[in-house]
This record gives structure tokens, sequence and C-alpha cells, in this order.
């Protein structure tokens, strides 16, 4: 009885969807509509927290050890900041690697390199940078090298730290991180709403061209749940189908944007993530499309059942 | 079967669309309910689909009061009646068959009787060949014979027919009437209302007048008298 009546809703509802013509066509249109723009706020955040990885992974913090350090200490030292929880990475710069380094940025700089080989002895000191997890935790690894007991050799041997150079750059970066993270939240929540309201408006309009269909069924005596399957189904299949059209029209979109627009999303390859995290994209798309379009048409077709 | 009693319909702007009526239908009637625009005719027959509640009185089916019973279970009462309108009302979206079908299916009926009875009633509205078309392709006699098909398959206890004749012209006014005296020979009870005389007087059986919302005539072998 209950699988007879599910195969029958779930056969009226095929046919009301591919019966109605237009206003199915408007439907799966507007929702088709929507469910891009779900899509490119999923890109757009994908893209964003790509960059900001990419940002935040260019800033650190260099130690520059006066040329009298003694290296040991200085791997010493390296190892102690290896310990803290802020810390993700300490690389250790040797006076040998900072020369070398030197040398091979001034190369084409002949009266540079003359002014350095007339020296006679390496001028530069060894240096570490560190990585922390987070850009807000840089002021906490300063301040703890600041402290001369946490480094091996005594605070003397630290000629400077471009912390405080950077700071305000972190800072502003931080913030920025911050700022650009909620906006897109903001954003994305109202377009959402925009475009949820505007599929909401098209079913229901849909299914308010039905009224007087569902005033019939009521007085041939067909069950509320019987009337508003069907409709509810309708709705489902119109997700589905902007869903799939949402997805057939990303492909050519990732293909070009992932090999002419790469370098100017900063690396970041959209058609390596499309394919990467297909079953994502489908499964958001297909989820949002079918509980926009069911529910749509629950509300709306409750309206017409009341008596 | 059915029982009015002291039945008063009154709209929030004070007018009465039915005053006072006391009324009973026995089982395997045929009545017809005459009366000018206005008189109160629909009004009654929407109270008896308890599609309308009433300001006074109770109305009675068999011995249910139909008004308190609960909206979850009111589609259980109303698939105890056929309704015939005027306008047909046809489901659009849905072919001949399919229309009578989606009576057989919202009453829950199985598969096989699906497929065994729609035919069958099909040929008894005479649209045997017709079952395939949608409402639109169909002329306004063939509409309404298939409205009539819809309000029989179930079975039901009563016919009721809203000017079912209104929009057509004599030669599918005939074929109609002809059917709904054959359904009510074969033992279900009809109630229409009309303003059709040659139906009435053709028909030979109570008729019913109405004015202003009250009852002036009941006649057990009426005549179409206003």
């Amino acid at each position: 009885m209950l699988t007879t009546s599910l195969k029958r809703i779930l056969i009226a509802g095929a046919k009301n969807f591919s019966r109605s013509g237009l206003v199915s066509i408007a439907t799966v249109l507007i929702m088709t509509v929507t469910l891009a723009i779900v899509g490119m706020l999923i890109f757009l955040s994908a893209l964003l927290s790509y960059t900001l990885a990419e940002v935040q992974d260019k800033v650190d913090v260099n130690v520059y050890f006066t040329t009298d350090a003694v290296e040991s200490d200085i791997i010493s030292t390296k190892s102690k900041l290896e310990l803290l929880p802020e810390v993700a990475l300490v690389t250790y710069t040797s006076r040998e690697e900072a020369l070398a380094q030197f040398r091979q940025k001034h190369v084409d700089d002949t009266l540079t390199l003359q002014a350095l080989d007339q020296l006679g002895e390496n001028p530069l000191g060894a240096s570490i940078a560190v990585k922390a997890k987070d850009p807000s935790e840089y002021a906490a690894i300063v301040n703890y090298l600041s402290n001369g007991n946490n480094v091996v050799g005594g605070a003397s041997t630290i000629d400077r730290i471009n912390y405080y150079q950077n700071k305000s750059v972190i800072e502003r970066l931080t913030n920025a991180i911050g700022v650009t993270e909620r906006a897109g939240l903001a954003l994305a929540i109202f377009f959402a709403l925009a475009s949820i309201i505007i599929a909401f408006a098209t079913v229901r309009l849909a299914i308010f061209s039905s009224r007087d269909e569902i005033a019939v069924m009521r007085l041939v005596g067909a069950s509320n749940m019987y009337i508003r399957g069907p409709f509810i189904v309708a709705g489902m299949l119109a997700g589905i189908l902007a869903a799939l059209i949402v997805l057939a029209l990303f492909y050519p979109v990732a293909v070009y944007a992932g090999t002419s627009l790469s370098s100017w999303f900063g690396g970041f390859n959209v058609l390596t993530y499309y394919t990467s995290h297909f079953a994502y994209l489908f499964l958001t798309l297909m989820s949002v499309g079918i509980v926009l379009g069911g529910f749509a048409s629950f509300v709306a077709v409750r309206r017409y059942l009341r008596i | 079967m059915i029982y009015f009693d002291k039945v008063t319909k009154l709209y929030r702007d004070g007018t009465s669309a039915l005053e006072d009526v006391t009324l009973s239908i026995a089982p395997k009637e045929f009545v017809s309910i005459v009366g000018h625009s206005g008189a109160g005719k629909t009004t009654l027959l929407k109270m008896l689909l308890a599609e309308e509640k009433p300001t006074e009185g109770t109305v009675y089916f068999e011995s249910t009061d139909i008004h308190a019973l609960p909206k979850s279970s009111l589609h259980h009462y109303r698939r105890k009646i056929g309704m015939v309108f005027q306008d047909f009302r046809l489901i659009p979206n849905k072919t001949a068959y399919e229309n009578i079908a989606f009576a057989m299916e919202a009453a829950g009926r199985d598969d096989d009787e699906i497929a065994s009875d729609v035919p069958y009633i099909l040929n008894l509205v005479d649209l045997g060949t017709k079952g395939g078309h949608f409402p639109h392709q169909l002329s306004g006699g063939e509409q309404q014979r298939v409205a009539i098909g819809r309000a029989i398959v179930n079975q039901p206890d009563i016919i009721i027919a809203d000017e079912p004749t209104g929009n057509l012209d004599p030669v599918n006014t005939y074929e109609i009437v002809e059917i709904l005296k054959k359904i009510n020979e074969l033992g279900t009870t009809v109630v229409i209302t009309t303003h059709n005389k040659g139906v009435v007087d053709a028909m030979g059986k109570r008729v019913i007048t109405m004015e202003k919302g009250r009852i002036v005539r009941d006649d057990a072998h009426g005549q179409y008298i206003l």
C-alpha cells in the first residue's frame, strides 16, 4: 500500500514535471542560476583560502646573528624554537650559505662583488627563519627570542630581528585576512539567501498555477500527502536537473580558467580543483537543489491545502 | 442518509446564504434543487461537501456530523461522494484515463482494479476510444462525461452535480441526464442543482425549490416552477 503510493507519487511527479513545459523550464533555469551562484561561492572560497595559505606561507621572521655568534649555539637556539607549539618551521642559513646566496643574487653586479672580494672575509652573519603556524603568533615568538635566556650564547649574539621592520606589515596582513574571510562569508550568505528567495518564489508561482487542480484533487478525496507528493517530487526533479546543468556548465569554465587564468589566480588551478573535488561539488549542488526544490514545493502546496 | 437540521449560513458582511434549512434525502433518491442564482443552491452543496461550515445547525451524513470531522479525515468522507461541476474541473495535465484513475489512486485502490475499472467506466460514459485525450482535446460534453466517470468510479454513496448541464448544448445535456438517470437506477443517490426546466420536467422526480436561502417548495414528483 505504502510502496504503491510512493511509486504513484514518483510517477505522477515525473509526469507533472514533464507536462508542465515552460513552467518547469523556468523553474529549472532559476534554480540553475541559484546553484551556479552556490557553486561559484564554493570556488571563490577555495580560491580565497588557497591565496591566504600562499600569503601566510610567505610571511616569516628572520633572526640575523652577529658574525661572531657560534654556529653550535645558533643550532641549539633553533632546536629550542622548534619545540615551541606556535612554530611551524625553522630554517637555518649558515654564514657560508648566506654569502653564496648573496653572490647568486648579485651575480650581474660586478661592483658589489668586487667590493665583497676586497673585504677578504665574509661580512654576513648566519640567520634563522621562523615560520609560525598562524600569523598572529609571530609576536609571541619574537617576545620569546627577545628574552636573552632563551638564546643560547646570549641576546648579544642577535644582530637584529626583522620582525620589528615587518611588524606593521604582518599586522595589517593578519587583519586583512580576517576581514576578507568575514566579508567573503557575509557576501556568500547574502547571495545564497537572495537566490534562494528567487528560486522559492518561482516554485511557488509554478504551484500557484496549479491551485485549481489541487482543489479538485482534494474534492476527489485525495489525502494531503498524496496531493503534495507529486509537487514535491517535481520540485526535487527541477533541483536535480539544475544541479546537473551547473556541473556541466562549470566544466568548460574550469578548463578555460585552469589553463588561461591560473597565473592570474596566483597559481590556483580551477580545473584541478574541479576534478579533485568533483564528488564534493556534485553532492553539495545536488543536495542544495533537492532540498531547495522539495522544501519550496512543500511550503507552496501547503498554502493551497487549507480546508 | 443526509439530514440538514435547521442550517443557517451567514457571511461576514451579514448577508445570509441559507436560512433555517431543514431537509432530508433518502438513499437511492434523485433530487433536483432549483432556484434563481443566489438562491443558496451551491451553498447547500458546499455544506454537504464540508467545504463550508454552517453558522448554525448541523449536517448529518448517515449519523455523522460532517462538520465535526477532523481535517485529516475529511478525505475519507469525501470519497463517499462523487462530485460533478458545471465547469467540469478535470485535471488539465492528465488524460481522460488518468483523470479517472486518479480518483481510484487517491482512494488507495490497487493497480489491477484500476486497470480493469477505468476502461469499463470509460465505456459506460461512452468515451471508450478517448481515454488518451487531454481535457483540452475533448468537447464540453465529453469533458463532463469524464467528470461523471471520475465521480462514479469509486462507487460513491451519493453523486452531487452542481449545474452539470450549465455549459452544454441540448444534445449533450440530454446525454448527461440519461447517464445520471442510469447511475441512479443502478442504486446511487443523485442530487443535482439546475436552471434547466427541460431537465427537471423530463425527470419527473423530487424537486426542491429554493428562494433567498429558504426552501419554498418540496414536491415528490415535481415540475420546474419559479
